[in-house]
């Protein structure tokens, strides 16, 4: 076991929230096609309230804090939250797309010691990635601040989302990365709007398309493991969780809400009424997130890939049970490997049926 | 000859935080990740720029942890070299402001 999962099943066992995702707003200077966000501002945290949420992590024991947004640059006060939170001596982490950022401000980052950026890139395409964001010169402006942060010396990942519209662009976005001498990730998850509109899951990439991707080796690191039938699950494993989400990690909105995971929408709390660690510890919800097994899961925990499977279950909740299967992860099992999942074949399929009904529930404290 | 006054601090670079009385460390220039046992978390969290390091050992570590004066000595100047080498530790003989909480 490697110190770091060491440290993250320590955190576990002791019930201690090691990371934490932030989203500090949800206005955003892009509109791209697949985001499941309303990016209207329905009366975000002040800088005086995340300073004060910043505060409560630190004392909860959190050490890797995630900005995300949105745009986190749409908040004229990020930086000065950044400074905080490195002050607290978090490790911290930015997802943004980037297009604010100059040399002024990747300088200040860099003298922040922000441990790493992920910056969301869709095409080596100038005119496929602008049509995503549509924002004219997204493109441009982004592959420009990359190469302001690089020059700091900072950790850079270029994130590639896939869908319809860019699918065939990963190897050139690879390709760019290594130019820029950025590290790249690749991502085909398009999960529906907070508004519960599932229109977006139309852009998802095929199947077969996805079967491509994990079968090729520029993509896929240890290709052959990644891709191999599954083991059949242990005790161990059967004892064990399906994901981290509200165990040692948890997501908190611009407007305090808190949740397992920023990909489940299950309401805990709000940060506005409540002390964090109240939240973290006692409500209902957590208990029962963490009480979930993978043998108390329901069709899962039957499934040949039950040992293997990135089962999230925060999609499962947006399926409608949080025990039951995720089938976007069920196709994902499916075409690494070819072996079909107890869910594709109490249904009678020897191949996964194409998107799942997923509802994306909407935020329950959003505050007016 | 006298005594060497070494002062010690934390530097503004890296992250840390306590995990069950011992601290997670990471240097964010080159991503390097650290766990410090109890010694060397109180070592660490004393590290305040201000007060020398043979009155951290004296004071605290020899006095909470029971342990011999003169070999607590050694291995916290052999800690501190160690830490200051990955850019955790600020070391000097005068006294540092500390950036951090």
């Amino acid at each position: 076991m490697s110190l770091m999962s060491d440290v993250g099943q320590k955190a576990t066992n002791l019930g201690v929230p090691l990371a934490v995702h932030m989203d500090v707003t949800y206005r955003c200077n892009e509109r791209c096609v697949h985001c499941y966000l309303d990016h209207d501002d329905h009366g975000e945290m002040t800088t005086f309230e995340i300073k004060g949420v910043l505060d409560q992590l630190a004392e909860a024991g959190v050490f890797f804090l995630t900005f995300s947004g949105g745009e986190v640059f749409m908040r004229r006060d990020f930086l000065e939250i950044v400074e905080y939170a490195r002050r607290l001596m978090f490790n911290v982490k930015i997802k943004t797309n980037a297009v604010m950022i100059h040399e002024k401000e990747a300088r200040r980052i860099r003298e922040l010691g922000v441990d790493a950026i992920q910056i969301s890139v869709y095409s080596h395409r100038p005119e496929v990635h602008d049509a995503i964001t549509k924002l004219p010169h997204s493109f441009e402006r982004t592959v420009k601040a990359i190469r302001f942060l690089h020059q700091q010396g900072l950790r850079v990942t270029i994130a590639n989302v896939l869908m319809t519209a860019n699918s065939s662009d990963h190897a050139g976005v690879q390709e760019l990365a290594d130019e820029l001498g950025v590290q790249y990730t690749l991502d085909p998850t398009i999960t529906p709007m907070m508004d519960g509109s599932t229109s977006v899951l139309s852009l998802r990439i095929p199947g077969e398309e996805l079967s491509e991707i994990f079968h090729n080796p520029d993509l896929v690191d240890n290709q052959e493991e990644f891709c191999a039938p599954p083991k059949p699950a242990s005790a161990e494993d059967l004892e064990g969780y399906s994901c981290s989400a509200g165990h040692s990690l948890c997501y908190i909105s611009p407007y305090g809400d808190v949740f397992p995971c920023v990909q489940f929408p299950l309401p805990t709390g709000n940060i506005r009424q409540q002390k964090f660690l109240d939240i973290w510890n006692y409500s209902p919800q957590f208990k029962e997130v963490r009480s979930i097994r993978v043998k108390d899961l329901t069709t899962c925990s039957s499934c040949s890939h039950a040992g293997s499977c990135s089962r999230c279950p925060g999609l499962a909740y947006m399926e409608g049970n949080m025990r039951g299967p995720s089938t976007a992860d069920c196709e994902k099992s499916f075409y690494k490997t070819g072996v079909p999942t107890a869910n594709m074949l109490r249904q009678g399929l020897t191949k996964p049926r194409a998107g799942a009904q997923l509802v994306q529930i909407q935020m329950a404290a959003v505050t007016a | 000859m006298p005594e060497e006054c070494i002062y010690i601090a934390r530097s503004s670079a890296i992250a840390a935080r306590a995990l069950a009385g011992e601290m997670m460390v990471m240097n964010s220039a080159d991503s390097t990740f650290f766990t410090l046992n109890e010694v060397a978390t109180a070592i660490f969290q004393a590290a305040d720029g201000q007060t020398p390091l043979r009155d951290i050992v004296r004071n605290r570590i020899c006095e909470e942890f029971d342990i011999d004066p003169e070999e607590a000595q050694a291995d916290a100047k052999k800690f501190v070299t160690e830490l200051s080498g990955h850019g955790i530790l600020l070391v000097s003989n005068q006294p540092l402001v500390s950036e951090t909480r």
